[in-house]
């Protein structure tokens, strides 16, 4: 399965004194089995293109299929759209809403139309997968978890509709640290375990860094820079220019280069500055 | 023992002794026996996972919460007494974490004067305040305009205005960077770190970033109520491990350096930032 995205534009307030444009003819196509991590700054267009993806909203002009099927067309199924690309919005925890966190899990299963043991194998699965144990915590009501155990109902509800294409808007934003890891090791083993493809949103470099196999950086409503991270990442001038940061391995060895060390260009993953800073140090600079 | 430190008024900004917080119904303290103080123009930052504590601790401080035991001294104030919580407020503002709930006006500066009004200042007064204050935030062309159409990073900055014009001595700022993108949150901390140097207004942050937390003076750890770890962020760092144990992160040049050391390479395990991981291999290099 593939989402091919063709000179999309989106308009927002189109005719108003706001009038804004979103996108400004975005082509990309999005390819079975990827994690590709999309970045830019507030107002970039990331979190507008990302509601495009299941037809949450319909292109201004443009077009966007996917499987084939042309999400602005009114005879498309938009339920068949949702079930193969599932979308976690920012803080998804404010969305949970049911007694308890199975309930929660199956509400989206359940409008489906699915029988009630589907239903129960979808919520145990879903549930596994996000490192929620079912015994202990499915009959919980939602609001007595941990931010972090929140928002993985809020995931775990999104993921028993097992979409394809799982799409992520900031999934680790005001997280700390240790559930951050949670959620961005859950994704990593979701896309590693299962095959699914994955679009995340993110403001961290250092988490795109470290997961996405492709990353496409949004600024001003077009796509300023698609490639492999060792690609995008070499480009540090050209992005902070457009406000963003740079992953600070990146920023390290771009920094040891111009102190004339030799350290290998296109350098962004901390092991591979690690190994860098090793082979300049030499012996010199160990302990006996 | 409340004697001696309330003399201390002109050192010390904020005094907490001994303090307990217990939510209703709670099995065990929120805030467990934490004794502190926040120095006249010192910038701390206060740790910790969710749950730890932290944000109870920094309503402690402006009287939103009123000690269970214990007591919390604001420029002398005992927060306990109801006759002082204006006064007290108005000398700890506090900067909440989303921007979108805590503007309450149409109009950026009426925003601005909400407080000013509330507390009987002269109109002729308000005026000054309001433009000194949204000057302090860089934030002046927007006097007129309507908070909704800023961006998350101008709304924080609107809010610190409106902290400001109250001519506090104290700002608080509890996970108040947490929804804003990356250039959002450089707007806020080099607002907060400016006011900090000139004014000579002492800072509170709770935050999750430990970027953030590196740039502060001093830097509290909180774990399960109390204080776990204390010191320049320098000295708290280098303890990787016992952080890493309290499910906080390490700046990544720390983690670098820390993980170099491992492998038998002689780097100062105090690194913190980019440039000092540069100096260190520049040093070491000079040494073969």
């Amino acid at each position: 399965m593939s989402i091919v995205i063709e000179h999309l534009n989106y308009v927002y307030m189109q005719g108003g004194p706001y009038e804004t444009k979103a996108l400004d003819d975005v082509s990309l196509t999005i390819h079975d089995g990827e994690f590709v991590g999309l970045i830019g700054h507030t107002g970039s267009g990331k979190s507008t293109l990302v509601q495009h993806l299941n037809g949450l909203i319909l292109p201004t002009s443009g077009q966007i299929t996917v499987d084939g099927m042309d999400l602005a067309d009114k005879n498309t199924d938009k339920r068949a759209i949702r079930r193969r690309v599932g979308l976690v919005f920012q803080y998804p925890e404010n969305q949970l809403f049911e007694e308890t966190v199975a309930k929660d899990i199956a509400f989206g299963p359940k409008n489906l139309g699915l029988d009630e043991e589907e239903i129960d194998r979808r919520v145990r699965t879903a549930m596994r997968r996000v490192a929620l144990d079912y015994d202990k915590l499915s009959q919980r009501s939602v609001f007595e978890l941990s931010g972090g155990q929140m928002r993985r109902v809020a995931i775990a509800g999104v993921l028993a509709m097992e979409p394809q294409t799982l799409v992520l808007d900031e999934p680790c934003a005001g997280l700390d640290p240790k559930g951050r890891e949670e959620i961005l090791g859950l994704i990593s083993d979701l896309h590693r375990e299962s095959g699914a493809t994955i679009v995340m949103v993110s403001h961290s470099m250092d988490d795109v860094a470290a997961l996405a196999e492709r990353v496409i950086v949004m600024n001003h409503g077009k796509v300023a820079m698609d490639g492999a991270p060792r690609e995008v990442f070499s480009r540090g001038e050209e992005l902070r220019a457009i406000g963003l940061d740079v992953p600070q391995a990146v920023e390290l060895a771009q920094k040891l280069r111009e102190k004339g060390f030799d350290v290998p260009e296109g350098i962004y993953k901390i092991e591979e500055v690690r190994a860098a800073v090793e082979a300049i140090v030499g012996k010199g600079g160990r302990h006996a | 023992m409340e004697e001696k430190s309330v003399t201390n008024v002109e050192e010390n900004r904020i005094i907490a002794s001994n303090l307990c917080y217990c939510y209703p119904e709670a099995q065990k303290n929120a805030v467990d026996d934490v004794s502190m103080r926040v120095k006249k123009g010192e910038f701390l930052a206060i740790l910790g996972h969710n749950g730890s504590g932290k944000s109870t601790l920094a309503k402690l401080f402006n009287a939103l919460y009123v000690p269970g035991s214990g007591t919390v001294w604001v420029c002398g104030m005992d927060t306990k007494d109801d006759d002082l919580v204006f006064d007290i407020r108005q000398h700890a503002g506090m900067v909440f974490q989303n921007p979108d709930n805590q503007i309450v006006a149409t109009v950026v500066e009426e925003d601005v004067a909400f407080g000013l009004e509330n507390n009987g200042v002269p109109p002729k007064e308000i005026r000054v305040r309001i433009d000194e204050a949204l000057e302090a935030v860089g934030m002046t062309k927007y006097a007129k305009k309507a908070p909704h159409m800023l961006s998350g990073g101008q709304k924080q900055r609107v809010a610190i205005a409106g902290v400001l014009a109250m001519k506090p001595d104290v700002i608080i700022l509890d996970e108040s960077t947490a929804m804003l993108d990356p250039s959002g949150r450089r707007e806020v901390m080099n607002t907060v770190h400016r006011l900090n140097e000139e004014e000579g207004i002492s800072v509170v942050i709770i935050t999750h970033y430990m970027s953030e937390a590196a740039t502060a003076d001093y830097m509290i750890v909180m774990d399960d109520g109390k204080i776990a770890l204390s010191g320049t962020p320098r000295e708290v760092f280098t303890k990787v491990d016992k952080v890493r144990a309290l499910g906080l992160d390490v700046p990544p040049m720390t983690d670098l350096a820390h993980s170099l050391r491992q492998d038998g390479v002689d780097v100062r395990a105090d690194v913190l930032t980019v440039d000092e991981m540069v100096e260190e291999v520049c040093r070491l290099s000079s040494n073969i």
